[in-house]
């Protein structure tokens, strides 16, 4: 067993620099930026650094203020939440640099706060994904949730509707999961996830125990958007800033999967969360709902923003047709989708966030000729688009295909087709996107003259955006063609041995 | 069989990748060095492929692994016999379509083209990798790359029925890229292992009736790209595209990937003992035999010179198809031949069509009258096409259809003989009044005198119809395609 000091910097990094924002900022409004960089840096560099560690020497725990578990609080980092605390840590530094342009045009008066509540977010999604602690992983979520209220209502007309509503429903959530953590308090003592784990098999078959991983899952289906329980992510996340957008679609509802998976196969066993209660079809089913709907509903949206939120609720439906489906390769297929789906989501609202930035629109049919405005981002749009659509090398072609795997062996060709009808309706969501931006309808003459589309010039986005843009996109296909490797030195040790 | 470690497979791939990005980044701006750019990655992909023939040649097979993709799978290249002919094929007319696109597009003054000449070359990308694949995951990788890098190609012209033409086509081919990734991935979950084995390695795994769905859904698939009635629909629609983008889709990369890809699932997936075993050979030998006989029937119909070359492909394709399915040595050989063959030949009529159009703006046979007189070396290179496909010597057409025709007397079902024989007579049926109206009609609207197309346009053509010619005589010239489908044959069945 190592310990190191790591996963509390990693949470302690951006909660410090959060508080010293507002100070910085009354005193110099421009070393904001700067700042918010600076400590995302470092997160990235330790949650790397800590990724090392765990690949090499295997899980890390860090007693707070050095008391023992199961009295103090532990945070305990294995394959998976190193994992995933490398690429949410990765992905808010990037959505960071790209938010200085967009943040200035959107919420001028607003920065320093902005990035005040938004150095919170990252706090309390990593704090979520550290923590070896239910309780502490309660008070982590509502950091995140509020953080992200916040953030939303700072948004465009109809964001503030849309954030109390997911006040609401949020809210809703975050007192299931309490209640969870409450009853498992009765009946064990205990708060810390390993204690838990030891302590609760023999009591198994107690209903409060039954109760608490319902309420568990309820929650959390909330928190992760999952259908017929997303109806407060589509508001939020269309009125919200881009930058706001782009930091919380691809990770806020991706920490819920991790929670989700943390609570059925660490927390509780999978003999109990596969065998003992039928969860595993239930969110089988509801997966198949999520893709069908999100993917369908998805189609009637003129908005991109909107059509992306709809996207959304069908990814979610993958990660939960993997953990439905709970054998070896749909759980990797979940695991690599979470990570998968991180980066094309951020990649897809970054140049989301980029068109709004340059044209002010984002209306699938006002997009044309933007390939001549726009190259590189649209570029990167095709990649992200590509990638959801499961063109391989990119990664989310690898996921479904593990998916597709998984679903085989448990003898569910129902999920196998509709993981490939899927596939196909996102193909024409993405291709009306696609089509509408490159290609120029036009009557066939053969002398084109000077006028035109052709009069328009490359007017690309600053820098400061096309860099992260240009990186979570080549992310996308670096992982898709190491996905072999990632599951060799990382997933195939997150899924419980006993699967 | 022994196996050589090389990286020639990649360098391979490399050069028409990094040959596509020069392409895209010089751009509008420096034409000439663009167009320097295509023709030199072309050249340097070609040379490559060629240069692995010897190997070949020795009885060797090349392989070159890059990464694991999931357990037992890699994303891995294996050279065979069978693989090099479509490899030098495709890569081979890539260079001779270069530079004809080089005359068309700019003779027409074609939009995009910066789009179009890195689109081509993405697509030749994805079909020299799918033929170098080792595995059905790494030739799906590359059939998805190019479905999708062709979507542009088609659509060029950006009028309203190109769009369309555009979305059928996708909607047809990713339809069938679902249905093999349902393939690829139940032989995966049958067997453990993707990896192409000449003979096949699905035997024993599995029972018989999941074995034949799933070769049918292969065949639904794959065929989706091999045109196969009566999912063919997007072919014909396709043609709306540029001229050297149909010599693309038909001759050189796009429905020859479609057969190839169906040719590997018939002899290196399944092979020959589980087909005869599982008795769907002789169901799918039905299917494609009716495509064969309706395709031509079909092209008859057509004005539209574009269009009656698009049924002939379908014919043909179907032709190549039924060779397989017959299973017997010489059938396979023919079937395998008459890919490469096939491809020099239909590339030429396209090409002729292209010229015509660049010249006359004409498109239906109907107002060519005469046309022979005013641009013989066309004409005279569209007939020596034309009558190879139908089976005539001197031309190689005839080399790989003598085969074809033995195979099916081999295999004692003298009904797909006469599938053959009558194909050939409606071939005849629908190209020689091409030729007539060509040569011996008076011209109407057309010059009568020399008055042929650019020099860029019209050397490309005067080349393929010569190989056509060559192939006959020498069936293993320069790239020895008769030895390696002979070899191929010979280790799928398992002999010598």
């Amino acid at each position: 067993m190592t310990s190191s000091p790591f996963p509390i910097l990693i949470v302690i990094v951006p909660l410090i620099s959060a508080f010293f924002i507002p100070i910085i900022g009354w005193w110099k409004r421009n070393l904001c930026y700067p700042l918010v960089i600076l400590s995302l840096f470092f997160c990235t560099l330790f949650s790397i650094l800590t990724l090392n560690a765990v690949i090499q020497n295997g899980t890390i725990h860090y007693y707070l203020g050095g008391w023992h578990p199961p009295w103090g609080i532990e945070y305990v980092v294995d394959h998976l939440n190193a994992f995933v605390l490398a690429i949410i840590s990765f992905t808010s530094f990037f959505v960071a640099i790209y938010s200085k342009k967009s943040v200035e045009q959107e919420l001028p008066d607003k920065i320093v706060f902005f990035y005040a509540v938004y150095l919170l977010l990252v706090t309390g999604l990593l704090g979520i994904i550290a923590t070896g602690d239910m309780f502490n992983l309660y008070v982590f979520l509502e950091i995140a949730s509020l953080a992200a209220y916040a953030l939303i209502a700072i948004g465009e007309d109809g964001a503030p509707l849309a954030s109390f509503r997911y006040v609401i429903m949020g809210t809703i959530g975050a007192c299931f999961y309490l209640l969870g953590v409450g009853y498992l308090y009765i009946v064990t003592g205990s708060l810390n996830m390993a204690d838990l784990s030891e302590l609760l098999p023999k009591l198994y078959h107690s209903k409060v125990v039954l109760v608490a991983f319902t309420f568990f899952m309820v929650g959390i289906a909330l928190k992760m958007a999952l259908f017929p329980l997303h109806t407060w992510l589509l508001d939020a996340y269309t009125y919200a800033p881009s930058t706001v957008s782009a930091l919380i679609a691809p990770t806020m509802t991706k920490v819920g999967a991790y929670v989700m998976i943390r609570v059925m196969f660490t927390v509780f066993k999978p003999d109990f969360s596969i065998s003992l209660f039928p969860i595993t079809s239930i969110l089988g089913w509801l997966a198949v709902a999520a893709i069908l709907f999100g993917s369908i509903m998805a189609l009637a949206q003129s908005d991109l923003k909107r059509m992306l939120c709809f996207v959304i609720v069908a990814e979610i439906g993958y990660i939960a047709i993997g953990v439905g489906i709970a054998n070896r390769m749909a759980l990797i297929g979940a695991i690599l989708h979470i990570v998968n789906d991180v980066f094309m989501m951020a990649c897809l609202f970054l140049v989301v966030g980029a068109i709004v930035y340059k044209t002010g629109t984002r209306n699938i049919y006002q997009l044309r000729y933007l390939h001549r405005k726009l190259p590189l981002t649209m570029a990167i749009f095709v990649i992200g688009a590509l990638s959801v659509v499961g063109i391989p090398p990119l990664c989310g072609f690898f996921s479904k295909w593990y998916l597709i795997l998984g679903a085989f062996e448990a003898g569910k060709w129902v999920f196998v087709a509709v993981l490939l009808v899927s596939s196909l309706l996102n193909a024409i969501l993405f291709f009306r996107v696609i089509e509408n931006i490159y290609l120029e309808p036009r009557e066939p003459s053969y002398a084109h003259d000077g006028g035109g589309p052709e009069a328009i010039s490359i007017d690309e986005a600053p820098l400061s955006m096309l860099i992260p843009m240009f990186v979570i996109g080549a992310g996308i296909i670096l992982l898709g063609v190491f996905s072999g490797k990632i599951i060799d030195v990382v997933i195939q040790h997150t899924i419980p041995p006993t699967i | 069989m022994e196996g050589v470690y090389s990286i020639s497979p990649l360098l391979a791939m490399l050069a028409s990748l990094i040959g596509a990005f020069l392409i895209l980044f010089t751009g509008e701006k420096n034409r000439n060095l663009r167009e320097f750019w295509t023709i030199l990655a072309s050249v340097i992909t070609f040379s490559i492929i060629c240069s692995m023939i010897p190997i070949i040649l020795n009885g060797k097979i090349i392989e070159y692994t890059i990464v694991n993709i999931c357990p037992g799978v890699y994303l891995q290249f294996r050279v065979d016999a069978f693989g090099m002919i479509f490899a030098t094929l495709a890569s081979g007319l890539w260079i001779a379509v270069s530079i004809y696109s080089i005359g068309y597009m700019r003779g027409l003054k074609e939009h995009a083209q910066t789009r179009y000449f890195f689109c081509f070359a993405i697509a030749i990308f994805g079909a020299v990798g799918a033929a170098l694949s080792a595995n059905l995951l790494t030739l799906y990788m590359f059939y998805e790359i190019l479905t999708i890098s062709t979507f542009p190609l088609v659509a060029h012209k950006e009028s309203p029925d190109a769009i369309k033409a555009g979305r059928k086509y996708l909607a047809y081919l990713l339809t069938g890229a679902a249905f093999v990734l349902f393939s690829i991935g139940l032989t995966y979950y049958l067997t453990g292992s993707l990896d192409f084995v000449a003979g096949g390695f699905v035997e024993g795994h599995g029972s018989k009736n999941l074995l034949r769905l799933l070769f049918f859904t292969f065949m639904i698939g794959f065929g989706s790209k091999a045109a196969i009635m009566p999912i063919h629909e997007w072919l014909p629609s396709a043609m709306i595209a540029p001229s050297p983008v149909s010599a693309l889709l038909h001759a050189v990369a796009v429905v020859k990937a479609g057969v190839f890809c169906c040719l590997r699932v018939i002899h290196y997936v399944f092979g020959p003992n589980v087909l005869s075993d599982l008795g769907v050979w002789l169901i799918l030998a039905y299917f494609v035999s009716f495509t064969v006989i309706m395709a031509n029937i079909i092209a008859l119909t057509q004005d539209n010179l574009k269009r009656r070359l698009a049924f002939s492909t379908i014919n043909n394709l179907s032709i190549i198809i039924l060779g397989a399915a017959l299973l017997s040595a010489d059938a396979i050989k023919g079937s395998m031949i008459h890919i490469p063959f096939h491809g020099f030949m239909k590339i030429t009529l396209f090409l002729c069509a292209g010229s015509i159009y660049v010249k006359t703006h004409k498109e239906s046979i109907s107002e060519m009258d005469g046309i022979g007189r005013q641009m013989p070396f066309t004409m005279g290179a569209f007939t020596i096409g034309a009558l190879g496909l139908t089976g005539i010597p001197p031309v190689c057409g005839f080399i790989s259809k003598w085969f074809l025709c033995l195979g099916a007397i081999e295999a004692k079902q003298i009904i797909f003989l006469c599938v053959f024989l009558i194909s050939a007579l409606l071939d005849a049926a629908y190209f020689f009044p091409i030729i007539y109206t060509a040569f011996f009609k008076k011209p109407v609207d057309i010059n009568p005198h020399f008055d042929e197309a650019p020099i860029l346009v019209v050397a490309p053509i005067v080349v393929t119809a010569t190989f056509s010619i060559i192939f006959f005589i020498f069936p293993d010239a320069f790239l020895n395609f008769f030895k390696m489908a002979t070899m191929a044959t010979q280790n799928i069945l398992g002999i010598g």
